[in-house]
């Protein structure tokens, strides 16, 4: 079996779910307008990753694979998912108030973040075990706010640049978020991991 | 509205990845060749459009507070056929898009359109609605697999057009990541300074 802390680190950095995967653009060029917002959704990501992933390698591994039902994995993932996210929702705001304050804007967002559905598809297409899922879950999901905070912070200093009109907005953020993709690549090979 | 104009409005106006800057992560992720790109194109087309055609047809049935829920389910037993049926006939174009096809099913694009239109409008009005709108899809991600497979490895659908010079050093970075990033950049900061100013 492979060894977690290896998975920790490939989901972290050598296979970054935004700059390399491709997974959860949304939330990267739609919230990273401030430092502080990145945070918290990168948090609330974190958070409904793992739980995410704990609930679907059970399901799959318990309810689909015994059935036969394998078919059904699409369907069945992402309405767990969304039923997850909501009942997270109503737990913190009765139970946890500051948690729900920090992150519960953040949590209808991610439903239909396809970061979550990715890493739950990822988990099964690899045949992680219980404890393989969880590392990886929670090895992407820091890889997703340190590379949204990283963001952040280059747009907060890039709204005050001189930019040509034409390049403002999205035309500048893909470049600079390519510019960070390249500088990631450095990091294959890391370990030997690919 | 003309039904020639519900068409070509998602094809070329109102274009999902170039001018709405939706459905993004499938657009970046497969556009490494034209094939990955038409495919995945197609794929999400097909969903989109039945996906369409039955919420249209079910619109009066739907209650109106579980819509979503209901528009998931639909859109997912789609993705579910057409992730085994590419599975079934063209196992290499299936392994290159990976879990993009599963994930078509969180297409903001496609539940985009069954809540905005599909679930107000008659079927022929979705049928078109979809198909430009897939299409458009389609047009923007082959546009973009064509200019990184061109510049990133010489070649237009496996065929060298750059010569045999350009294929021993090419552009390698337009091919991985980075270069999805860099295209979509440059693409939309062309359309900012040449399209915008005729609309206007």
């Amino acid at each position: 079996m492979k060894n977690p802390a290896l998975i920790f680190l490939g989901a972290f950095l050598i296979n970054n779910i935004v700059l390399m995967r491709f997974l959860g653009l949304c939330p990267f060029f739609g919230v990273s307008t401030a430092v502080e917002t990145a945070t918290g959704m990168g948090m609330a990501v974190i958070f409904v990753m793992t739980l995410a992933s704990w609930i679907t390698w059970i399901v799959f591994n318990v309810v689909l694979l015994p059935l036969n039902l394998v078919f059904l994995r699409t369907a069945v993932f992402i309405l767990t998912i969304a039923s997850l996210v909501q009942l997270v929702e109503m737990f913190l705001k009765k139970y946890y108030r500051t948690l729900y304050n920090a992150m519960g804007i953040y949590l209808p967002l991610i439903t239909t973040n396809c970061a979550i559905l990715g890493i739950t598809f990822l988990n099964i297409d690899n045949k992680f075990n219980f404890l393989n899922a969880t590392v990886f879950a929670i090895g992407t999901g820091i890889g997703f706010m340190v590379v949204m905070i990283t963001f952040a912070a280059i747009r907060e200093r890039l709204d005050l640049a001189p930019i040509n009109p034409s390049l403002k907005g999205y035309p500048i953020s893909f470049i600079a978020a390519g510019l960070m993709a390249l500088a990631f690549l450095g990091f294959s090979g890391l370990f030997g991991l690919m | 509205m003309k039904r020639r104009n519900l068409f070509t409005r998602g094809l070329v106006k109102e274009n999902a990845v170039l001018v709405l800057m939706i459905g993004l992560c499938p657009a970046l992720a497969v556009s490494g060749t034209v094939r990955d790109a038409f495919g995945m194109g197609l794929a999400a087309t097909f969903v989109l459009l039945f996906s369409n055609i039955i919420i249209s047809i079910m619109r009066k049935k739907i209650p109106n507070e579980v819509r979503i829920p209901v528009f998931i389910l639909i859109i997912s037993t789609f993705v579910t056929i057409i992730d085994y049926v590419m599975q079934a006939f063209q196992p290499d174009l299936y392994r290159a898009l990976g879990i993009f096809v599963p994930l078509i099913v969180v297409n903001c694009m496609i539940l985009g359109r069954a809540e905005a239109f599909a679930y107000k409008n008659s079927v022929i009005d979705s049928i078109l609605d979809g198909l430009g709108v897939g299409l458009g899809f389609t047009l923007a991600l082959t546009v973009m697999g064509a200019i990184r497979e061109i510049l990133g490895n010489g070649t237009f659908l496996g065929m060298a057009i750059l010569g045999e010079g350009f294929k021993e050093s090419p552009v390698i970075f337009m091919i991985l990541p980075p270069g999805a990033f860099l295209v979509i950049g440059v693409l939309k900061a062309l359309i900012n300074k040449y399209v915008k100013k005729e609309t206007q």
